[in-house]
């Protein structure tokens, strides 16, 4: 980095967004890795001179984490990575994850000034950057932490939320302990968002990370079967519940129970858990089917349709009720998915899942719809056009309409108070009805997003800590 | 890792193992179940909980081998681990306080319906146990199960006990009267005609659903079944449910999914074992 000149605002407005290097379509639909390839050394320079180091910088209010985002990009454009990782480190526990996976185009860089005029700064990939030069480049063993303050805290799921509160609580000095269900650490990161988007070593990585900071986590442990809540709560000081929103939605349409109709979360942990994409040598198999039809507009569903793709899918196609625009997934994801082949039936909804005589997933029939008067959401409602019944053949169908509370554990604690959707009721610092019991992550919001997850991990272990030294003090 | 103490063969295809499971075995319920995963890379696969001892900190699992999975698991043993075993899952069996039950096994569910049998035991309620399998050596559970009151064995060769299906002996029961209610645990066709024998005369008939699973919380939605209309999740609202309300057709049709994949799975396991990359012991 010894060739870094200061150079003027008005040099940097001249500089245009960077490209981030991707593997090219033709070639990525035949494996798993990932598609973005991150930015070479040089251009993340490039990218970091284009910030302009707002004083009253509007990204970071775009963050839901207020991560320091000219902070850190100032000490990248300097050369100093490891000065840029510490500051990101501080504000985000997972910046290799949120770099790739935030909808950065509807946060950060929404508001970033420079998108005013031209293109916001590439927040993500600098973030991605940074993060990615820290795993290959610091040691990370004996992380910093506080001494050990003698209170013991339960951790339930080890997807994002939990993942972080661990992290902060267990450098805080607690003593933590994650149950998780699944046989593998992760949660959505690793059975639902697939390998091509977020590889799996990284979770791994983030993992190992928390296990250094003497962080225990039990797999294979359900809470409300293994143990109960109220157990728990005897043996720790304080409970954080993060177990997310993880039961699917189907449509309750005739047919959805052929062979060959999955919800969006069996296949992705089919092929994503359980790796059915090494059939037979992994021995969980998944429908290989020729044309593939996926249910929905969001991430999942743009996940799951280019999952198809790369399981041999000739056609794989998108079936949402309203249009481009209203998507909910990332823009990268759709602009990634149409460049795929991924084909897209927009104001389309399913009606019915025909069977052949053997009750196979022969096609789905789909009515046409029509935009009509903005509802509650403020999004403009799909209204069906009378008479404009379509059939569109495929062979598996994939559900991803979205997912709600799994009601395992909140049924087995009927103490703790839940809304009417099954969602866990906390108070402004992520406590439950319950004194000593928070919660935090899609198991609060509903399905969010994993930078919420992460926030609410870390604002709850911050109540946490308060709660725990409280009680401590007083006894 | 959960190591295993205790390897026996109880059937032609039937293999009991008894797994150290300090957690599990304390707390299971009759009717629950555990999910499995041999080793690193092997398919999730559900096994209900037969029997435990909490003093050995041990479950009992009773395998019908019939495809990959289960093959891989039954050529383990003792002294090796399981990789994984995560439980107890699924609801309890809603046991009777007092009365006659009738507990029905058909082949590898005899091993399935004894724990129920214990709990209905330690209610007091009488047991009459109805157990079948193809022949004299395929009988498993006898023993087990004629502590707990009488044992009616059925061969479909008459080879041993009565000739015929499980259905014949129920027939006779039912018209001798007195039953409260039937716990029925073994192939679908099986649990479809005892439903069938029941409903007229209104005996109450818990049946235990066996649809292909893969987490066991409720996440997936891969094991639901059809009862009384309504779509249920095998895992966490079973398995076990009222015979009378299931869809057996559907359960069947489902669980013929995966066939073509079954065989190519077993397939590349025989390979890997003949070339000892599976380092298991196929006998
Ligand atoms: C396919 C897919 C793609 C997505 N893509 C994006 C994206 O690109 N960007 C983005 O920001 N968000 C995305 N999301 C949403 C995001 O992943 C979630 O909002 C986030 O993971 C929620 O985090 P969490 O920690 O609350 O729960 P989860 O990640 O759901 O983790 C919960 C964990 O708890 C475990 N658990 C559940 N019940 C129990 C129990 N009783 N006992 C023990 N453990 C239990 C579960 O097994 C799981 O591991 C996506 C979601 C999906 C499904
Ligand atoms: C709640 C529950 C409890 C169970 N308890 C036991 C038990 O105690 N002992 C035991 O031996 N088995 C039990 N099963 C069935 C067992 O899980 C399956 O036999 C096993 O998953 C088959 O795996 P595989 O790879 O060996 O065979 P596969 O190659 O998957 O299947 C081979 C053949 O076995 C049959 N089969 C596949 N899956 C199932 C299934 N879920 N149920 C019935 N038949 C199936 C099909 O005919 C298939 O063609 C239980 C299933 C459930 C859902
Ligand atoms: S965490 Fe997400 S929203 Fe925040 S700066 Fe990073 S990419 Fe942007
Ligand atoms: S708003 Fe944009 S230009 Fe300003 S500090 Fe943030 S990233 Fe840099
Ligand atoms: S096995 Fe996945 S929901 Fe039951």
């Amino acid at each position: 980095m010894e060739n870094i000149k200061k150079i003027s605002a008005k040099e940097k407005l001249q500089i245009n967004r960077q490209k981030m290097p991707e593997q090219s379509a033709a070639i990525r639909i035949h494996n798993f890795n990932e598609v973005n390839l991150g930015l070479p050394e040089h251009i993340a320079m490039i990218e970091a001179q284009r910030c302009l180091h707002c004083k009253e910088a509007k990204c970071i209010t775009g963050c839901p984490v207020m991560i320091n985002i000219p902070r850190f990009i100032k000490y990248l454009s300097e050369g100093d990575l490891a000065a840029a990782a510490e500051s990101l480190l501080s504000d985000n526990a997972l910046p290799a994850i949120t770099g790739r996976v935030c909808p950065q185009e509807t946060q950060c860089e929404m508001v970033c000034i420079r998108g005013l005029k031209g293109a916001p700064v590439a927040i993500g990939y600098l973030e991605r950057y940074v993060a990615d030069w820290y795993y290959n480049n610091m040691n990370k063993a004996n992380p910093p932490h506080n001494p050990p303050s003698g209170c013991k805290v339960a951790i339930i799921g080890s997807g994002p939320a939990g993942l972080t509160a661990a992290g902060e609580l267990a450098r805080l000095g607690h003593e933590v302990t994650i149950y998780e269900a699944l046989h593998q650490p992760g949660g959505v990161l690793v059975y639902g968002i697939p390998e091509f988007r977020l590889p799996k070593k990284i979770v791994a990585e983030e993992v190992n990370r928390l296990k250094l900071l003497g962080v225990k986590i039990e797999c294979d442990v359900v809470i409300g079967r293994t143990y109960t809540l109220n157990e728990l709560q005897e043996r720790f000081d304080a409970v954080f519940i993060a177990n997310g929103a993880g039961l699917p939605i189907f449509m309750d349409i005739p047919g959805e129970n052929l062979k060959g109709v999955y919800s969006a979360n069996e296949y992705l942990t089919r092929v994503n858990l359980m790796r059915a994409y090494k059939f037979p040598k992994s021995p969980t198999p998944v429908i290989k089917a020729k044309k593939v039809a996926t249910i929905g507009g969001g991430n999942v569903a743009m996940d799951s349709a280019r999952t198809a793709k790369r399981m041999g899918a000739e056609v794989s196609t998108i079936v949402y009720r309203r249009t481009k625009a209203e998507m909910p997934a990332r823009a990268e994801e759709i602009h990634h998915a149409e460049e795929e082949g991924i084909k897209f039936e927009f104001l389309a909804a399913p009606i019915e899942i025909i069977g052949d005589d053997k009750n196979w997933v022969k096609a789905l029939r789909c009515q046409r719809m029509k935009l009509g008067e903005p509802d509650t959401s403020s999004r403009r409602s799909p209204v069906p056009i009378p008479g404009s019944e379509f059939i569109l053949e495929c062979d598996v169908v994939i559900v991803a309409i979205g997912t709600r509370a799994n009601p395992l554990l909140t049924t087995t604690c009927p103490e703790l108070k839940v809304n009417k959707r099954g969602y866990i009721k906390v108070d402004e610092n992520g406590m439950t009805n319950i004194q000593s019991v928070f919660a935090g992550g899609d198991i609060v919001r509903g399905a969010a997003t994993v930078i919420l997850a992460m926030g609410d991990g870390k604002k709850c272990a911050r109540s946490i800590d308060k709660f725990v030294r409280g009680k401590k003090h007083s006894k | 890792m959960n190591l295993i103490v205790k390897k026996q063969q109880i059937s032609p295809n039937v293999t009991r193992l008894d797994v150290v499971a300090p957690r599990i075995s304390q707390i299971r319920q009759p009717g629950q179940f555990i999910i499995v995963r041999a080793k690193e890379n092997s398919e999730r696969i559900p096994l209900t909980i037969a029997d435990a001892n909490p003093v050995c900190e041990t479950i009992t699992l009773v395998i019908q081998s019939v495809g990959r999975s289960t093959k891989e698991l039954v050529s383990m043993n003792v002294g090796e681990f399981i990789l994984d075993i995560v439980g107890p899952l699924g609801k309890p069996t809603e046991l009777i306080k007092s009365g006659t039950a009738v507990c029905v096994g058909g082949g590898v569910g005899t091993a399935v319906v004894y724990p129920i049998a214990c709990g209905l035991k330690s209610n007091g309620v009488k047991i009459i146990s109805v157990i079948g399998g193809r022949s004299k050596e395929w009988v498993i559970f006898e023993e087990e199960l004629s502590k707990l009151g009488e044992v009616v064995v059925c061969t479909d060769d008459g080879s041993y006990g009565k000739k015929g299906f499980v259905t014949e002996a129920i027939k006779e029961l039912i018209e001798h009267g007195g039953i409260d209610i039937v716990y029925a645990v073994g192939p679908v066709p099986m649990m479809r005609a005892i439903a069938e024998l029941t409903r007229g005369p209104k005996i109450k008939t818990i049946v235990s659903l066996n649809p292909i699973m893969v987490d066991g919380t409720g996440m997936c939605g891969g094991c639901r079944v059809k009862v009384g209309g309504k779509n249920k999740f095998a895992c966490v609202d079973g398995p076990e449910f009222d015979g009378h309300l299931v869809d057996f057709n559907l359960l069947m049709d489902r669980l013929t999914t995966y066939r073509p994949y079954e065989q190519e799975a077993l397939e590349s396991h025989e390979e890997e074992c003949k070339i000892g990359l599976g380092k298991s012991n196929p006998a």
